[in-house]
C-alpha cells in the first residue's frame, strides 16, 4: 500500500492563488501518496480531470481551509488511477477515459461510462454488462433512461428480493453533449453562456463559479454592488429549488396540500426573479466584470416582501410536516445515507449536511460576500429522507436571513467592469450551489479565449450514495429517496 | 394546515385566466395540419414528455405548468406516463446521439395519430449545443416536429399558448 501523503504536507506552505488553490506539480509518487491521502480521509477529492497532456486532481482540507491542485504530466496518458486507492473517483476517471482517452492504471472497473458506443466514429459496444448480483429469488428491474415522470433520463438498475432492493446501479451519460469540447476555444461571453447551462436548475451557481474562476485568471475586479447582486440570485435560485423540492417530495408521500403550497411558493419567487432580473431562473445574468442587471429601489422592495412571503410559507410547512405522522412514515428512517460514506464522497450540499458533514462552501471557502454574512450551517445526523428535508427548509429561514443583510449592503455603484488585458492564465472556483458544491475550473489562452473548463457538478458525489442509500429500502420507496437527493443529470453528464 | 384552508378560502383562485393560443403558434399548427394531412386530436391531449438532452431548464418549466398558477389539467392537457398513452410527445434538449435511440423508441410506441413538440431553443436548433460532436442534430431532422415553442427556456405562459394552439387549431 501506498502511504498516504497529506495536503498540507504537500503544499509545505506554497502560497496559494488568488482564487485560493495551491498549484502543485507532482510526479508519479506523490501523485499516489495523494490519492491514497483521500482515501485515509487526510483531505477530499474535489475534482479530477484531464488538461492537455496533463491529469488534473482537486483537493481540499476543510479543517485546515487549504486547497490545492496537483497536476501530473503522465507519459503516453497512462498514469496511476486515483480510484484504486480512493473509489469516488472511479466515474470520473472512466468518463475522462472515454472522452480523453486517458488510461488510468489499475482502474478497479474498465467499463465506459459516459461513451454508449453510439457516437460517430467510434467503435466502441453498445451493450453494456451490469454489475452481478447473485442470491435465491433474485430479480432484476430496469428503469429508463425514460422515467415516468418528467426528469432527466438515465437508467437505473434494480436488483430485488420481493420488493427489497438488494443492489441499484446507476447508468448515466444519456445527456451528455460535450460541453466541455464546446468551451474549448470559446470566447467568454459564450463560456458564460455555455457555463449557465451545464445544469439549468443551478444556472446562478455555475455563472457565478466560471465568472469567478475566469476573474481570477486575469485579475479582474468585480465592483461590490454586483458582488452582491450575484448573492442575491443564489439565494433566491437556492431558495426556488428548496421549497419546490420539498413540495414534491411530500408529493412523493401523496401530501398534495404541501405540494401544491410549495409549487406556489416556487412560482412566487420565479415570478419575481422574472420582474427583478428578467429571466425566471436568471440566466446569463451572471457574467465575468460583473452582472447584467440591476436591482431597482422598488425591487429591493419586491424582493423582501418576497422573502417574507416565502419565511411564514416555510414556518407552516414545517409546522403541518410535524402534525402528520403518516408523512414522516415515508421519510423518516428512509434512505440512509451512512457517515462513513458521506465522509469518504465528500458529498456536498443537504445530503452531507444531512448525514453530519459541516461543509458549505459559503461557510468553509467563503466566497463573494457570504465571509461578512451572519447565517447558521445546518445539519443533522440521521442522514434520511426526513434529515435532507429538515436540512433544507433550514437552509430557507438562513436564506431569508442571509437575503435581508444583503439588501441592507446594497449601496449605489457599478453592476460591471471592463475586463482587462486578456492574458493567458487560469482560475478556479467553487461556489455552493442549492444542491452542493460545484467546481468550475478555467485555463485561458494568450488568445483571451478558453483553452479548457472543467466542471465538477455537486451530483458526482451524491449519485453513488444513492445507490448505497437505497439498499435494503423497497422499490417504491425509490422515487422518494431519488427526490430527496435531486442529483443533476446533465450536470453529472456534461 | 389551517392557515392553507384559510388562504384558499380568503386570498381566491392562484390559477390565472386562460392565455389562449399563441398566434404564432396556430399558424405553425395549421401549417403542419395541411402539410402533414393530420386530423386534429380534440378537445383534450395526454403528453408524453421526453428530455433528450436538455440541461433541465426546460424540464423546470414543464414541471410548472401543472402548478396550480398554469394547471393545465384544466385545459384538458395531462402529462402521462407512458408514450403508448400519449397523443404528444413533447420534446426538450438537442437530442444527444445517447439519447436518440430512446427518443425513437418512445415515438414508436405512440399510437397514431401523433404529435411531435419541440419544447426550448435546443429542440429548435440545438441551441447553445449546438456542432457538439455528442449532438445528432435539431430534432425536426430526427422527428417529424408539429410546433416548435421557442426559448431558454420558454416560459409556462408562452408553453401554455403553443400547446392550446394543438387544441383550437381548425381541421
Amino acid at each position: 500500500m501506498t502511504a498516504p501523503l497529506s495536503l498540507a504536507a504537500a503544499i509545505a506552505g506554497q502560497a496559494a492563488g488568488p482564487d485560493g488553490y495551491a498549484r502543485l506539480e507532482v510526479g508519479e509518487a506523490a501523485w499516489e501518496a495523494l490519492a491514497a491521502g483521500c482515501a485515509a480521509g487526510l483531505h477530499d477529492l474535489s475534482a479530477l480531470w484531464a488538461d492537455e497532456g496533463l491529469i488534473r486532481m482537486a483537493l481540499s482540507d476543510s479543517e485546515r481551509a487549504l486547497r490545492a491542485i496537483a497536476s501530473l504530466r503522465p507519459e503516453g496518458g497512462v498514469y496511476p488511477s486515483v480510484a484504486r486507492h480512493h473509489a469516488p473517483a472511479l466515474r470520473l476517471e472512466r468518463a475522462m477515459r472515454d472522452l480523453y482517452g486517458m488510461r488510468p492504471e489499475g482502474l478497479p472497473d474498465p467499463r465506459p461510462w459516459l461513451d454508449h458506443g453510439r457516437w460517430p466514429g467510434r467503435l466502441n459496444d453498445a451493450r453494456y454488462e451490469f454489475l452481478p448480483a447473485d442470491g435465491e429469488g433474485l430479480h432484476q428491474v430496469a428503469v429508463g433512461p425514460i422515467h415516468a415522470s418528467i426528469i432527466e433520463p438515465g437508467h437505473f438498475r434494480f436488483t430485488a428480493n420481493g420488493e427489497t432492493v438488494v443492489r441499484l446501479e446507476q447508468r448515466l451519460g444519456y445527456v451528455h453533449k460535450g460541453i466541455e469540447v464546446l468551451l474549448a476555444g470559446a470566447d467568454l461571453e459564450r463560456g458564460a453562456r455555455l457555463a449557465g447551462r451545464i445544469s439549468g436548475d443551478s444556472t446562478v451557481a455555475y455563472g457565478w463559479a466560471f465568472a469567478s474562476a475566469v476573474e481570477a485568471a486575469l485579475g479582474w475586479r468585480v465592483p461590490p454592488r454586483a458582488v452582491l447582486l450575484r448573492a442575491i440570485m443564489a439565494e433566491l435560485e437556492r431558495m426556488a429549488h428548496h421549497i419546490g423540492d420539498v413540495g414534491a417530495i411530500c408529493n412523493d408521500a401523496s401530501v398534495i396540500a404541501i405540494h401544491a403550497q410549495c409549487a406556489l411558493a416556487r412560482e412566487d419567487v420565479l415570478a419575481i426573479a422574472q420582474a427583478c432580473f428578467g429571466h425566471r431562473l436568471m440566466m446569463d445574468r451572471i457574467v465575468p466584470g460583473g452582472v447584467t442587471d440591476d436591482l431597482s429601489p422598488e425591487g429591493i422592495g419586491t424582493v423582501r416582501n418576497l422573502v417574507g412571503r416565502l419565511d411564514a410559507t416555510r414556518a407552516e410547512i414545517r409546522r403541518v410536516y410535524d402534525s402528520m405522522p403518516s408523512l414522516q412514515d415515508r421519510t423518516v428512517t428512509t434512505g440512509i445515507t451512512r457517515p462513513e460514506l458521506v465522509r469518504q464522497y465528500a458529498a456536498g450540499g443537504f445530503v452531507g449536511r444531512a448525514a453530519g458533514r459541516a461543509f458549505d462552501a459559503r461557510k468553509t471557502f467563503a466566497y463573494g460576500p457570504y465571509g461578512i454574512l451572519d447565517f447558521a450551517l445546518s445539519t443533522r445526523t440521521a442522514g434520511d429522507v426526513d434529515a435532507r428535508l429538515m436540512v433544507r427548509l433550514d437552509e430557507i429561514e438562513e436564506s431569508v436571513r442571509l437575503m435581508s443583510q444583503l439588501l441592507d449592503r446594497l449601496t449605489p455603484g457599478a453592476i460591471c467592469s471592463e475586463p482587462p488585458a486578456l492574458v493567458a492564465g487560469e482560475g478556479a472556483a467553487l461556489v455552493e450551489a442549492f444542491r452542493g458544491d460545484v467546481f468550475v475550473s478555467v485555463r485561458l489562452g494568450s488568445d483571451g479565449r478558453l483553452a479548457r473548463v472543467h466542471a465538477r457538478d455537486a451530483s458526482s458525489f451524491q449519485w453513488p450514495l444513492l445507490e448505497a442509500a437505497i439498499e435494503g429500502n423497497i422499490i417504491a420507496d425509490f422515487p422518494i429517496c431519488n427526490k430527496s437527493f435531486n442529483c443533476s443529470y446533465s450536470g453529472h453528464d456534461l | 394546515m389551517r392557515t392553507f384552508l384559510r388562504d384558499a378560502i380568503l386570498k381566491g383562485m392562484a390559477t390565472i385566466p386562460s392565455p389562449g393560443p399563441g398566434p404564432s403558434a396556430l399558424e405553425e399548427v395549421a401549417r403542419a395540419l395541411g402539410e402533414r394531412a393530420r386530423r386534429r386530436l380534440g378537445r383534450s391531449l395526454s403528453i408524453r414528455e421526453v428530455d433528450a438532452g436538455s440541461c433541465n431548464g426546460c424540464e423546470l418549466e414543464i414541471h410548472a405548468l401543472s402548478n396550480p398558477v398554469y394547471d393545465v389539467e384544466r385545459f384538458g392537457l395531462k402529462f402521462v406516463a407512458s408514450p403508448r398513452h400519449a397523443d404528444v410527445l413533447l420534446v426538450t434538449g438537442p437530442v444527444t446521439w445517447n439519447m436518440r435511440e430512446a427518443l425513437l423508441r418512445a415515438y414508436d410506441a405512440m399510437p397514431a395519430p401523433k404529435w411531435v413538440v419541440g419544447v426550448g431553443d435546443c429542440a429548435a436548433d440545438c441551441g447553445v449545443f449546438a456542432g457538439s460532436p455528442a449532438v445528432v442534430g435539431p430534432l425536426s431532422g430526427i422527428l417529424p416536429v408539429d410546433l416548435h415553442v421557442r426559448g431558454c427556456p420558454p416560459p409556462p405562459l408562452d408553453l401554455v399558448k403553443g400547446l392550446l394552439a394543438l387544441i383550437e387549431a381548425p381541421g
